[in-house]
């Protein structure tokens, strides 16, 4: 199962994997035997969650591994980004307002409680309050009355959003406040998951020790170390787990966990580091794994700083075409990313050629569009990353890459860790360009559109403001069909190639790999390894 | 005696409650919120950030927030952590046994070598041996951990296979020797000049002479009458390095994959999880005082010159 | 990490100094009308002592390196050319050539590299020692010249920044800056590490402030400040040489463990200790990226070591 982790620690989390930090990682996979745990289980290296496992609270990819074990939501997705049902008999609506869920009967919770539409109802009521403090609480923003179990200052006024109602046990209806023709995409997200009653009981409790509805039943959690969770016998969705159970295992550098998959302790392990990565395909052979996902990074401008205030789109993709994607994805990076071609990464609904040679490598037309554009000012800029998370070696080389083709001095403006560079955007004071990273959180190209180009969007922190571009974002979004609004959204992403809001850089891709003991191992549409579909061997 | 215990004990509040303040504000000087970072750098909801920090106290003011913490801390709560919830206490109880038995290992190291090469260089002052020993030491002397880590890292694991790269099971002390001795090899140079300096300058001392005119056996004078003498700088310097060898683990850890504290307050610095920073810090500062304490008193029973009334 | 090399003997004091002030008259050094002698004795040590001669050659030419890098290579250390030079193993016939000793990740002469990362080193050590000796020498003064409160507040005052993990601090201290140029991390360390050379300090003064000399001056009526820069001060000076001598190579250390934890000098110095950070991740296939800046930060720290300890020995009287 698998719901969309957000971005933000991908940025971090793969990067502090392939940055192999000072000290970065979490445990020293302490307490693993030699073979991998319990006959049928497979093993992955997955560290320590940042928080409690509570659907709602975990947005960075080692929690999500778990929660996604434990948990299934209304549906999911294929590897090309198609629906697949899951726990819903099917999502619908008629006008991309009001949506029908219709749930598959004799679903039940790991300790044989019913999964029924209240059990989905209470929990995203209980999900969107403000007093839950629930870290993805805004993904429920778009159903009506949630202003009231969520606003802005103060107390809740209600206990539960208007907008939901159930039919009877098994089919509820959701009412937005506004057309969204994607919005059962979202439902994707593992979010969106049922909890059983015992949760309200103690949610404290329920973090450290959950009770889902997943293919997985929870069965340890060794701080820092491993968790462990078993396939569930009567679990009956399309994604039943092939395997005994899985140990999640938690190793603080990348350059451990590689050892062991080589020498048969780990089955799987989610990222290669940079030290093995040159020759990790003669070491894993068939087991090597490496498959682009939708995920992207760019260069995001700050449109209010001295350097981009007011600049000429023409400059932006002159910097553009100075950056050799090529060169620095094969040396520097690796071959971890495959070169941008727009704005929207494949396997998203949407993806498509952009008949543009902006993201091409042209020194000689990059020198030109730059003079054309009136220059950088000061011809000297910035860009802003932070140094935990293994950016600073690709940041130096685009940085080079554009001094020696255009004569534009670029450095780097280093902050020491992820805190202290978020706190910069959030407070508009980048003062040239900022690295971004965005995860697809729903196979949608409007996510990587909207989410960040839109004035009001929360992680637009360049800035990017144009009316034009908001006015098309909202009709696509008031389109009547999914088709009409990806078109939509299209035609969206061919505007921004003339207004260049960032610079895409590269479409992230997963070096995995999995060592002799275990078979079937897919990466899902984020580049999550499909940890269910493993066998043993 | 028990006055002069008693009154160092005293001094030491103002000390403890000093440094911690320090750091107490130095983080909280630092850029970054601990909340919002949570958040990551996709959307996010600053009403949920207002509230988090509400229910933690991390809205009130910094003295405020100190005292809380300080009550919090005499009644031995350290706090919970930010993002795992996960209470403090706990966190520093996985990691400073690992931590411990990294220190214990590398002082029972320095101990035993830097004391020994230094009795086998202050024996024969100025002799080749002598001088051999002091440059291998200010070799040692002169790597920064990271350096030698790395090095002996590159050439036993990498080049040599002889070792693992990284730690695996931080209870297996065979796995440990390679951390343990890169941070032992700076107090262990100290240790053996030190010891080397005290013992030769001894050797030319009045009671010395005296020791032997009486003719007495040379193990005797040795082990008894020069030993005990020269030792005491010795130990002095090593009641400090229990302290400076926990900070040292910082990097040791980093490098070598050892989950002690020095690699959780890394982690904690960077995601700005103020109490768990403070709280590990401040038994540092604890061990550090109550080293220096003991120190003081081991040299009273040493140094038979020194009374403390 | 610096407070350790500080040679202990030095201060190897219990922290209640009152009741070992035997131990401090014995360590002080130099008797008042031995002064001069004690300088030009040293002087002709040290130039018989081949330790030193040795330490002050290479010494000597880490600063010209510092202070003029272009006489020892015209490539520059930013220049990366990822097409050619990726990760380009060394070529030890080409002495002095920009391949001489390789090329790092992003295609940069790793020569130019060395030769230009001397000079942010060698600031930073020197730097941090003398802002260290003067901040530590005033507390130490003070504090022991005047005793009574102002004495027992100074010394808690140390006892508290003695008691902050050096390492941490800096750590903690460093993170709160965003543009770390060599002044930020020159103060940073130095707001940390005074603590030594105001012990050493205060000892020494408390120790001279008994001596004859002074009490005479006292008498006739000398100022404060006459009494304490005149007479006090050179006498005092010694003992706070040596530990700076000494710790020198320390905050040499210091500065490159702290760019390789990544606080160090920002990101468009050039610096050994975050070359060696960079070197890391490609230990495996290239471990020229990490050997040579490491051997770099040891033979300067070792310099400047053997030149701290040369001059210990010369000014140490009990040595002698």
């Amino acid at each position: 199962m698998r719901g969309a982790r957000s971005a933000k620690w991908v940025a971090g989390a793969i990067v502090v994997a392939l940055a192999a930090t000072a000290c970065g990682g979490s445990g020293d996979g302490e307490g693993k035997s030699k073979g991998s745990g319990p006959a049928g289980y497979v093993s992955i290296d997955v560290g320590e969650p940042q928080k409690p496992l509570v659907p709602a609270d975990t947005n960075e990819s080692n929690g999500s591994y778990v929660i996604q074990s434990l948990f299934t939501q209304l549906l999911d997705f294929d590897s090309k980004g198609e629906i697949v049902y899951t726990n819903a008999e099917s999502v619908t609506s008629d006008d991309s307002k009001t949506w029908t869920v219709k749930l598959k009967k004799g679903w039940k919770f790991h300790n044989g409680e019913e999964v029924t539409s209240k059990s989905y109802i209470d929990a995203w009521n209980w999900y969107a309050n403000i007093k839950n403090n629930q870290q993805n609480s805004f993904w429920f923003q778009d159903i009506k009355g949630y202003d009231d179990v969520h606003p802005e200052k103060g107390e809740p006024k209600a206990k539960a959003m208007s907008g939901l109602k159930a039919v009877d046990d098994h089919t509820f209806t959701i009412e937005l406040k506004y057309k969204m023709p994607y919005f059962n995409y979202k439902l994707g997200y593992t979010t969106w998951a049922p909890l059983p009653k015992v949760f309200y009981d103690d949610p404290k409790a329920f973090g450290q020790k959950p009770v889902g509805n997943g293919p997985y039943k929870f069965e340890k959690w060794d701080h820092k170390k491993l968790i462990q969770v078993k396939a569930w016998d009567e679990y009956q969705g399309p994604n039943k787990a092939k395997n005994k159970g899985v140990q999640f295992k938690n190793y603080t550098t990348v350059e451990a966990a590689y050892k062991d998959v080589v020498s048969g302790n780990l089955d799987m392990i989610r990222q290669v580091g940079p030290t093995d990565l040159p020759k990790y395909k003669q070491d894993l052979g068939d087991g090597a794994i490496e498959q682009p996902y939708a995920a992207l990074q760019s260069l995001h401008p700050a449109f209010y700083s001295k350097t981009f205030k007011g600049i000429d789109p023409k400059v932006l993709q002159g910097l553009s075409m100075a950056i050799d994607r090529d060169t620095i994805t094969k040396t520097v990076l690796n071959n971890t990313r495959t070169p941008a071609k727009g704005f929207t990464p494949p396997g998203v609904k949407g993806y498509q050629n952009l008949d543009t040679d902006v993201f091409t490598y042209n020194p000689t037309k990059a020198k030109q569009l730059i003079k054309e554009g009136g220059g950088v000012p000061g011809n000297k800029f910035t860009v802003q990353y932070n140094t935990d998370g293994g950016h600073k070696e690709w940041v130096t080389a685009v940085c080079e890459s554009i001094r020696k083709a255009t004569g534009v001095d670029c450095v780097g403006d280093p902050k020491p860790d992820f805190a202290t560079d978020l706190e910069a955007r959030d407070n508009d004071q980048v003062k040239g360009m900022y690295r971004g990273g965005w995860v697809a959180d729903y196979p949608v190209n409007a996510n990587f559109m909207k989410e960040l180009y839109h004035t009001t969007a929360e992680a637009n922190n360049g800035r990017f403001s144009n009316k034009e571009i908001d006015g098309l974002m909202n009709k696509a979004d008031n389109a009547n069909s999914l088709e009409d609004s990806v078109k939509a959204f299209q035609e969206v992403e061919k505007k921004l190639v003339e207004h260049m809001p960032a610079i895409p850089l590269w479409y992230y891709r997963i070096n995995g790999g999995h060592g002799k003991n275990v078979d079937n191992v897919n990466v899902d549409f984020h580049g999550d390894l499909e940890v269910w579909a493993v066998t043993t061997k | 005696m028990g006055r002069y215990v008693a009154r160092r004990l005293l001094q030491m509040i103002p000390v403890f409650i000093g440094s911690t303040l320090l750091i107490f504000c130095m983080m909280y000087a630092l850029p970054g919120d601990p909340v919002r970072a949570m958040m990551g750098d996709q959307a996010y909801d600053p009403a949920v950030v207002a509230s988090i920090k509400k229910d933690l106290g991390l809205d009130q003011p910094l003295l405020q927030q100190y005292v809380n913490y300080m009550t919090g801390l005499f009644q031995g709560d350290f706090g919970t952590q930010i993002a795992s919830k996960r209470p403090i206490a706990d966190i520093i109880l996985d990691a400073f046994p690992v931590t411990i038995r990294l220190t214990i290992f590398a002082f029972t190291f320095v101990t035993l070598v830097g004391i020994g090469l230094g009795v086998i260089a202050g024996l024969r002052p100025d002799t080749l041996r002598d001088r051999g020993l002091l440059t291998l030491t200010l070799v040692l002397v002169s790597m920064p951990s990271f350096v030698l880590g790395f090095l002996l890292q590159y050439l036993l694991a990498f080049k040599w296979s002889v070792t693992t790269p990284t730690v695996t099971d931080s209870t297996d002390f065979a796995q440990l020797v390679l951390p343990a001795t890169v941070l032992a090899s700076l107090s262990l140079a100290y240790v053996a000049r030190l010891t080397r300096t005290s013992i030769a300058e001894n050797l030319r001392s009045d009671y010395m002479r005296t020791a032997v005119a009486k003719g007495l056996p040379r193990r005797r004078v040795v082990g008894v009458h020069l030993m005990r003498n020269s030792l005491i700088p010795v130990v002095t310097f090593l009641g400090i390095e229990v302290g400076n060898l926990m900070t040292g683990a910082i990097v040791t850890e980093g490098i070598f994959n050892v989950r002690g504290i020095g690699v959780e307050i890394y982690e904690a610095l960077s995601r700005r999880e103020g109490a768990t920073v403070v709280g590990i810090a401040s038994l540092m500062v604890l061990i550090y005082l109550a080293a220096s304490l003991i120190v003081d008193l081991l040299y009273a029973v040493l140094d038979p010159r020194i009374r403390y009334a | 990490m610096p407070d350790k090399t500080v040679e202990k003997k030095v201060e190897a004091l219990p922290g209640d100094t009152v009741s070992t002030a035997g131990v401090v008259v014995a360590d002080a050094g130099p008797a008042p009308d031995k002064a001069r002698s004690l300088w030009s004795d040293a002087w002709h040590d040290l130039r018989r002592n081949p330790l030193f001669l040795v330490s002050a050659v290479l010494i000597v030419f880490l600063l010209v390196m510092s202070a003029w890098p272009g006489l020892f290579t015209s490539a520059s250390p930013r220049d990366a050319d990822l097409a050619k030079h990726y990760l380009g193993k060394p070529n030890w016939g080409h002495f002095f050539a920009p391949d001489w000793l390789g090329y790092d990740v992003q295609g940069r002469s790793i020569y130019a590299r060395v030769v230009h990362g001397a000079r942010a080193s060698i600031t930073v050590g020197v730097g941090v020692t003398l802002a260290v000796t003067v901040l530590g020498t005033v507390i130490g003064m003070i504090a022991g010249y005047f005793g009574g409160w102002t004495d027992t507040l100074l010394s808690r005052l140390t006892d508290i920044f003695l008691g902050i993990p050096f390492l941490l601090g800096a750590l903690v201290v460093l993170n709160s800056f965003n543009d770390r140029t060599v002044w930020v991390v020159i103060m940073a360390l130095a707001f940390l590490g005074w603590t030594q050379i105001a012990r050493v300090a205060r000892g020494a003064v408390i120790t001279i402030k008994q001596a004859d000399y002074v009490v005479a001056a006292k008498a006739l009526g000398a100022s404060t400040s006459r009494i304490l820069f005149r007479h006090i001060l050179p006498n005092a000076l010694a003992p706070i040489i040596v530990v700076a001598t000494i710790a020198l190579g320390g905050y040499i250390a210091a500065e490159a463990t702290l760019s390789f934890l990544g606080v160090g000098l920002g990101d468009t110095a050039v610096s050994w200790g975050g070359d060696v950070a960079r070197g890391r991740e490609q230990l495996r296939i290239a471990p020229h990226t990490l050997i040579i800046p490491s051997v770099m930060v040891s033979i300067t720290v070792l310099s400047f070591l053997m030149f701290g300890d040369a001059v210990r020995n010369a000014l140490d009287p009990k040595l002698r």
